[in-house]
């Protein structure tokens, strides 16, 4: 079997998962030895270091459309008629370095456009300089003043799930929504309508959130892991070959994974430890939310969401050029089962 | 011998590697720890190579003797002093090769091996000792032409770093890590024995080993050092052989690196993945060579091709303004195809209408008028069909065994609208891509409007796709296709008031209803609109496709006047319409023709359009921009005097609830309900005689009528 000095991970069970495989199968006092060893030299933090690591280049890797790179990643993602106009892609590539600056950002990404009704919310992420941050989230009805956005809340995601529709455009206005609320008093229930009021700023973060969470993605490779936990930009990708590209195993959820515990010990015997660490789209549901293309006589690959209608995904084979961008009415599209 | 020997040295190269993985997995964060770690697979391959070669005794004052290093001894003191090297040393290798290895090494394979393999040993050797800056480097090189020296002074080299494994705790710990449990005590033992054995270590050596430290050093990102990528790319290069190695050298780096991350068992590659980028490079190179294939004698047709040719950049240079549209290179190549689509077809006018999304491939989408009497008529599918209904019922009345009859009436089909009027008033042409062949689309039919509208589909980008779906849609994708194209057309197209006006010859009269006219021609008194009015006010847009009925027809089409004068049994209603009342079908009106925008209806409190100016910051050159609510996707622009219409989208309808597919009809009624099949009281004695004096005074009655006497005889028939 051929090894390599790829950094590899255990892929072993329950308590040991993460552990280097140098240490599992070993008795007890030689892995505590070992781990005492290393914690004193404030090493081995596990949980934490890793999350926060996961962050911190997640944050940092290629993806979403860098505020240098946006004009070939626009005529990128072009295939799917939403652009950008003369005026607002000026004025984003001033103002998003003003922002830079101001904010004191490491990098700024351009992440998309949510068309309102009346006005269309320009968003970017900003990246703090110590990377371990989230992201920050800014908004901007005409490229040129950028507000920041609070990060979201689970509060946000319940209380703005009622609400449907278009984005209005204006981030002060206040969805109302009627709901029943059971109220005690003395004993007795009953239900009373209260009308709650969601501004649009709130339901504009949760939705960001969403997206991010639902369909982002990166091309398998552009990341790794390092036994440590720690996640890096793989500086040696160079894009996924053709025939990877075609398919959506090759493409990872850019996020936390869910999936990938719940898996067996089968279905992860043929994962590389060091590079399948996030879930795949190939098990998304349901089946099929993802329209993979091969544009430009197989020069570019584009996966757009089915689920978030508006979301490019795109990436040039055998290049290190990917991204994605969204631009739609921040809508899901929940009547997806029908339509396959 | 090169082939026979390769993967076994490959072997040989990566099990060290291997060997060495867990310890910097463990040490990641500490540099210190690596260096030993990493000296491992040098010592196993040393240990390879020298294993099988029975080695005496005389050799090794030689070697020894070839450091001329070995009264610098400084720091080298603080070594224990050691036995003789040789004796502890020979049984060394065969115990490194048992622990990681595992694998018995053929002897001729060693033999194979060993004049290549000893080269890269060399080029460490020379490499570090030159950082040494000794001479020693260049008396090894004087007197290397023999393989058994060299590998003798690198033992000596090595030697002291074993040493310093075993001095420091961590290390010795470290060993644990690396060995399988069982060997650990025969692993050190073998490295005690030539640690303690060395003599003291000269100032060179100590020179190399901070060198050599410097280049183990792990990376704090990858995980790798050096010294490994190093060795790994002079294995590398000296596997493959390749001509011109040091011009390569950057990629083969790049290519040891990312050998890293490729799985080793992908060996089978498709050699033909590029074909598919051939094949359209080469249809669309048909597009680029066909301006000169025509001959300048074809000037007249090309005059008309011409005319009928949109300037599809000049529209997307306005709709990158509004930020909408493909890119200027796959617009240049649409605009070249829709060139090569007027050029084969009679074409009077031509225009790119749109994208539409599919899920494997997209649709794009081209809107023709055919000269006149150029028409290419479709078969008239809908024939077809209903044909084959009469056949059935045939059948049924012939049937002698009395079958239950259905007597369900299937309403009578709306005839399709002609070719240049209402919903098929152009004739619409597909392609995948540009390039690839044009498709025309069947015209559309009023079923296919009608139930397209129910129902909710993504579009595969195959046009013989079957659309699977309930309602069922009468056709397949390309039928559906059609019809979104027509409800797409009816509900966005819209054009600067004035633009058009209604033609003259075309009287009122013509049509049945008042108002309603279906033609209308260019303006050329058009004197265009302020933008910022376009902007500002909806009512400056006007529709210029007729609104679709829910009949699916653009032209409202009496089904009971046909039945009346055609066929009587087959009276029918529309299928909107629960149609109980035969003889009255109320007659569907939409909103005439050239209708401003503004009377369009909300969708559930959402303005149907939004407008705005492309630019805030230059506005007396931006355009004026309408953004379709209903249809996302369907923009439109004018700049006061041109406007153009666009689709780019997954041709769906926006709705803010979620799709409900219809309901099942209720069941259908099996047999008529009657006196005969309805159960009831028998009737009581005294409503029997009731009855039989109501009989008697009625037979009273009937000799006065003699027309009554059958109704006697029926009633006697009842009372038994």
């Amino acid at each position: 079997m051929g090894a390599s000095v790829r950094p590899s991970f255990s892929e072993g069970l329950g308590g040991e998962q993460g552990w280097p495989k140098a240490l599992r199968g070993r008795g007890p006092q030689a892995v505590s030895g070992i781990l005492t060893a290393l914690g004193r030299a404030g090493l081995w933090s596990p949980r934490r270091q890793l999350l926060l690591a996961t962050w911190q280049a997640l944050s940092r890797a290629l993806v979403t459309m860098d505020a240098e790179s946006l004009l070939l990643s626009l005529e990128l993602a072009s295939g799917s008629g939403q652009g950008l106009s003369p005026d607002r892609r000026a004025s984003l590539l001033t103002s998003l370095l003003l922002v830079k600056r101001d904010y004191r950002y490491d990098r700024v990404l351009f992440w998309g456009r949510i068309l309102g009704l009346v006005a269309d919310y320009y968003i970017a992420q900003g990246l703090s300089e110590d990377q371990l941050a989230p992201r920050k989230t800014l908004y901007s009805l005409n490229c040129m003043e950028w507000s920041l956005l609070p990060p979201a809340t689970e509060e946000m995601m319940a209380q703005t799930s009622v609400v449907k529709g278009r984005f209005m455009g204006d981030p002060s206005h206040e969805y109302e929504h009627t709901e029943l609320q059971k109220i005690n008093e003395g004993g007795k229930v009953f239900e009373e309508e209260v009308v709650v009021q969601i501004k649009e700023e709130t339901r504009l973060v949760s939705i960001i959130d969403q997206i991010d969470k639902a369909v982002a993605i990166i091309p398998r490779g552009a990341l790794f892991k390092t036994p440590f936990g720690p996640i890096h930009v793989n500086r040696t990708f160079e894009g996924l070959s053709l025939s990877e590209a075609k398919k959506l195993s090759s493409y990872f959820h850019f996020r936390e994974p869910v999936q990938l515990k719940n898996k067996t010990l089968l279905e992860k015997a043929d994962l590389d430890p060091s590079l399948d660490f996030m879930d795949s789209l190939e098990h998304d549901i349901p089946k099929g939310s993802w329209s993979i293309q091969m544009e430009r006589g197989n020069a570019l690959v584009v996966l757009r969401s089915l689920l978030w209608p508006g979301l490019t995904f795109f990436h040039a084979p055998r290049t290190k050029n990917c991204g994605y961008i969204y631009v739609g009415t921040g809508e899901k599209n929940i009547d997806l089962p029908f339509m396959l | 011998m090169e082939d026979s020997t390769s993967p076994k040295r490959e072997k040989a190269n990566q099990d060290p590697r291997e060997a060495g993985q867990p310890w910097e997995e463990v040490t990641a964060a500490s540099s210190q720890g690596l260096e030993s770690g990493l000296s491992e697979p040098l010592e196993l391959e040393q240990g390879l190579e020298t294993g099988p070669q029975p080695r005496s005794p005389p050799q090794s004052p030689q070697s020894r003797a070839s450091i001329p290093l070995d009264d610098l001894t400084g720091p080298g003191a603080s070594y224990p002093p050691s036995p003789p090297q040789e004796a502890s040393y020979t049984p060394s290798p065969p115990a490194l090769a048992r622990q990681d290895l595992a694998v018995p090494w053929p002897s001729d394979k060693t033999t194979s091996v060993n004049p290549e393999a000893g080269t890269p040993h060399f080029h460490h050797l020379e490499q570090s000792s030159d950082k040494g800056e000794s001479t020693a480097s260049h008396t090894f090189q004087s007197e290397g032409s023999t393989f058994r020296q060299s590998q003798q002074t690198k033992h000596h080299l090595y030697g002291p770093e074993d040493v310093n494994y075993n001095n420091s705790k961590q290390k010795e710990l470290r060993f644990n890590i690396f060995q399988d449990e069982d060997s650990n005590s025969n692993y050190d033992l073998d490295y005690a024995e030539p640690g303690v054995s060395e003599l003291a270590p000269s100032m060179l050596e100590i020179t190399i080993q901070s060198a050599k430290a410097y280049l183990q050093k792990t990376s704090s990102k990858s995980g790798l050092n050096l010294y490994d990528h190093l060795s790994d790319m002079l294995a590398k290069v000296l596997d493959e052989r390749p001509e011109n190695a040091v011009d390569i050298i950057e990629s083969i780096s790049q290519d040891v690196k990312m050998g890293h991350f490729r799985k080793k068992l992908d060996t089978l590659q498709n050699e033909n993945e590029m074909l598919p980028t051939y094949e359209i490079a080469e249809k669309q190179r048909a597009l680029f060579l066909q301006g000169n294939l025509e001959g300048a004698d074809q000037e007249l047709e090309d005059e008309i091709a011409e005319n009928a040719l949109p300037n599809v950049m000049e529209s997307a240079f306005y709709f990158e303004q509004a930020g909408v549209g493909l890119g200027t290179d796959e617009t240049y190549r649409i605009f070249l195809a829709l060139k090569q689509l007027t050029d084969t077809h009679p074409i009077q006018r031509c225009r790119f209408w749109g994208k539409i999304l599919g899920l494997e491939m997209n649709y794009i989408v081209a809107e023709v008028e055919f000269r006149e009497g150029e028409d290419e008529e479709d078969v008239e599918e809908e024939d077809v069909t209903e044909e084959r209904d009469d056949a059935d019922s045939e059948a049924d009345e012939d049937d002698e065994d009395q079958l239950p009859r259905t007597f369900y009436k299937t309403p009578q089909a709306i005839p399709k609208e002609e070719n240049r009027t209402g919903a098929n008033k152009y004739v619409y042409f597909v392609c995948n891509e540009p390039g690839r062949p044009w498709v025309k689309l069947p015209s559309v039919m009023p079923a296919q409007i009608v139930t397209a509208r129910k129902i909710k589909k993504f579009f595969t980008g195959r046009l013989d796709a079957p659309i699977i779906s309930y309602p069922p849609f009468p056709g397949n994708e390309s039928n559906y296709l059609r019809a979104q194209i027509a409800r797409i057309s009816a509900g966005t197209h819209v054009s600067p008031l004035g633009f058009y006006q209604f033609g003259e010859e075309e009287g009122e009269e013509e049509e049945e209803v008042e108002g309603r006219r279906d033609s209308f021609e260019e303006n050329p008194d058009f004197e265009g609109i302020q933008v910022i009015d376009l902007v500002e006010s909806l009512s400056n847009w006007v529709h210029h496709v007729q609104h679709i009925l829910s009949q699916g027809r653009c032209n409202w089409f009496n089904p009971i006047q046909k039945s009346e004068e055609e066929e009587e049994e087959e009276d029918e209603e529309k299928e909107e319409e629960k149609g109980e009342e035969p003889d009255y079908t109320e007659q569907e009106v939409g909103p005439p023709l050239l209708t401003p925008i503004s009377e369009d209806l909300e969708i559930q409190n959402i303005p149907p359009w939004t407008t705005r100016l492309s630019s805030n910051l230059i506005p007396q050159y931006a355009v004026a921009v309408l953004r379709s609510n209903l249809w996302p996707g369907a923009y439109a622009f004018s700049n006061g005097k041109k406007f153009e219409n666009f689709y780019i989208g997954w041709g769906h309808k926006y709705s803010p609830d979620n799709y409900t597919p219809p309901a099942l009809p209720p069941v259908y009624q099996e047999y008529p309900s009657g006196a005969e099949l309805t159960e009831m009281d028998d009737p009581t004695v005294e409503e029997e005689q009731a009855f039989r004096a109501a009989q008697e005074a009625a037979v009273l009655s009937a000799e006065e009528n003699e027309e009554t006497e059958e109704d006697e005889e029926e009633d006697d028939y009842d009372q038994e």
